[in-house]
């Protein structure tokens, strides 16, 4: 078997499996998961409130951690939110943001593409506050592109809510584009980065975005915990969704005031464990070298790919992803049916409408198969999957679906 | 792949190819039930209509994977002729058979025992089940 400089690392992988589910959650390096432990075992206590050693030493891993992401991510790190993770992140720019600013008759441009949690809250904005959605037209490989959002771009556009990374196609929207147009109209740009940040390098400063959000469990750090960036100027201006303990400044019987952000927007106690456990997956990042990582992912692709194309009864849908998804189906076979089959053989596979059923019901289908691959999976790993696609073929034939 | 083969038995795979009691009707003297399962799509409706205490009709249509649309047509063909409380035993029976709860052997479910394999994977109880799920809640909403 080939060596992959990084399967070592992960000790989720057992022999047995072949893992091609990370778009849904990437495996956690043994550095994670012995931060978290760390944290539980010799400090577990509370983070800015005691003065005694555990807590200090925990604010300044929480702290750190801080600083961490903001560098991975070019920004600064009072422009860093802890938040439960991506779903949060862009609920809190909906709930907080849009309430604010957006008004009757504005629009707000979403796409097909959207994972739920990037165009759900924006449609509960629209429709509170009787302001417009409006759809990116895709293209016929449904694509987000700059003629498609070109074309919805007007004067009355508030805000943009788009994908960098679609989680069921793969495809990489030209966000740089996107952003430029949509600025020099006067509107807001959010990026839904949760497929994005584990795939490519990111700069908010160059991309000059609004707001990007993504999840720690997703880029091999714990769950529970997801980032929001957001421009100083427009976090300066948000009000809070969530009060109590630590976001504020004084409390009086009627009013009171809050800390700076980003701690207004975390309130109470918070992952802590999870936060020190995501800064040690950006050391894993940083002393990795991402674009050979993604060079393997690619040619792991490609190579499975290329060979699930010739089998008949395998329908793709997205041939030219840039990134590590395959989303596919076996014809005649319910996904949930075929999902099965890879079960037994334990090739984890993930199999329904991947809470994007927009894009779902676009592709004129019920739901489908995704594989997902990363920088620790094999060509061995993509050999067995393949295998199995040809046996799960058989198998349903043999038996007159 | 010895479970899979129990998993997809001949009876299931032809009341998928060949489902009985498919298609709905429009008759007011049906009551009517559409269940969803919000993570796969999948997507059943059953219609019982009563008669002298008994299950008249049953009727099922929807869409989802063969072991939820099979067991639709299962449940219906079970259920048809059967008396009121006969049905209800039959169906609490066959909801625990699948789910891995103790259920009664005494109780007969006929065909629908063929279901007992997916017991074995417990990914796939709720496709058993939302059509019989359905069922039961046509008897409830009288
Ligand atoms: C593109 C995209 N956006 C948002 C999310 C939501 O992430 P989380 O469930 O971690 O909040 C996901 C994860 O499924 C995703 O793939």
């Amino acid at each position: 078997m080939e060596k992959n400089p990084w399967r070592g690392d992960f000790p989720q992988m057992d022999a047995d499996s072949v893992f091609l589910d990370n778009a849904a959650s990437s495996l956690k390096p043994q550095s994670v998961i012995d931060a978290v432990d760390r944290y539980y075992r010799e400090l577990s206590a509370n983070v800015h409130r005691g003065v005694y050693f555990q807590s200090y030493e925990a604010t300044r891993l929480y702290e750190e951690t801080r600083e961490k992401v903001a560098k991975f991510i070019h920004a600064d790190p009072e422009e860093i939110v802890y938040t439960r993770g991506a779903t949060a992140a862009l609920n809190l720019v909906a709930a907080s943001f849009g309430m604010e600013q957006v008004g009757e008759g504005d629009e707000i441009i979403v796409s097909e593409l959207e994972h739920h949690s990037s165009v759900l809250p924006w449609q509960h904005v629209a429709s509170v506050k009787k302001a417009q959605l409006v759809y990116v037209p895709l293209d016929e490989q449904h694509r987000i592109t700059l003629d498609g959002f070109r074309s919805v771009l007007s004067e009355r556009t508030k805000v943009v809510a788009l994908t960098l990374v679609s989680n069921v196609m793969g495809y990489v929207t030209p966000m740089a584009e996107i952003i430029a147009l949509a600025h020099a109209r006067g509107a807001v740009v959010v990026v839904d980065a949760a497929q994005a940040v584990q795939h490519m390098p990111i700069d908010v400063k160059r991309l000059d975005v609004d707001f990007l959000a993504f999840s720690g469990h997703k880029m091999l750090g714990p769950t529970g915990i997801g980032i929001l960036y957001g421009r100083r100027k427009w976090l300066d201006a948000m009000e809070p969704i969530e009060y109590g303990g630590d976001m504020i400044d004084i409390v009086e019987k009627n009013v009171s005031t809050w800390k700076d952000t980003p701690y207004k927007f975390e309130a109470g106690t918070m992952p802590i464990a999870s936060v020190i456990g995501l800064g040690a997956a950006i050391d894993y990042w940083n002393a990795s070298d991402l674009d050979k990582m993604e060079d393997h992912t690619r040619r792991v692709r490609q190579y499975v790919f290329t060979q699930m194309k010739k089998i008949p009864g395998v329908t793709i849908y997205n041939p030219s992803a840039e990134s590590g998804i395959i989303a596919f189906n076996l014809d005649g076979v319910h996904p949930h049916d075929a999902s099965t089959f890879f079960a037994e053989r334990k090739v984890c596979l993930r199999a329904g409408h991947h809470c994007a059923q927009l894009l779902i019901k676009r592709l004129g289908i019920d739901a489908c198969l995704r594989a997902s691959f990363f920088f620790y999976n094999t060509f061995a790993d993509g050999d067995r999957f393949v295998e199995t696609i040809k046996e799960a073929v058989r198998f349903f034939r043999n038996i007159g679906f | 792949m010895d479970s899979l083969d129990n998993l997809y038995r001949e009876i299931i795979l032809d009341h998928y190819k060949n489902p009985r009691n498919k298609g709905l009707v429009t008759d007011p003297g049906y009551v009517t039930v559409r269940i969803k399962n919000p993570s796969c799509g999948d997507e059943i409706t059953v219609q019982t209509r009563l008669e002298d205490g008994k299950i008249g009709d049953c009727r099922h249509e929807g869409k989802g994977c063969s072991i939820c649309c099979s067991s639709a047509s299962v449940m219906t063909e079970t259920m048809i002729g059967k008396p009121l409380e006969t049905a209800h035993a039959v169906a609490a029976n066959y909801l625990n058979m699948v789910s891995g709860k103790p259920f009664d052997p005494a109780v007969d479910l006929e065909e629908a025992e063929v279901y007992a394999g997916v017991r074995q994977f417990p990914a796939r109880v709720k496709c058993a089940s939302i059509a019989w799920q359905a069922f039961l809640q046509t008897l409830e909403k009288k």
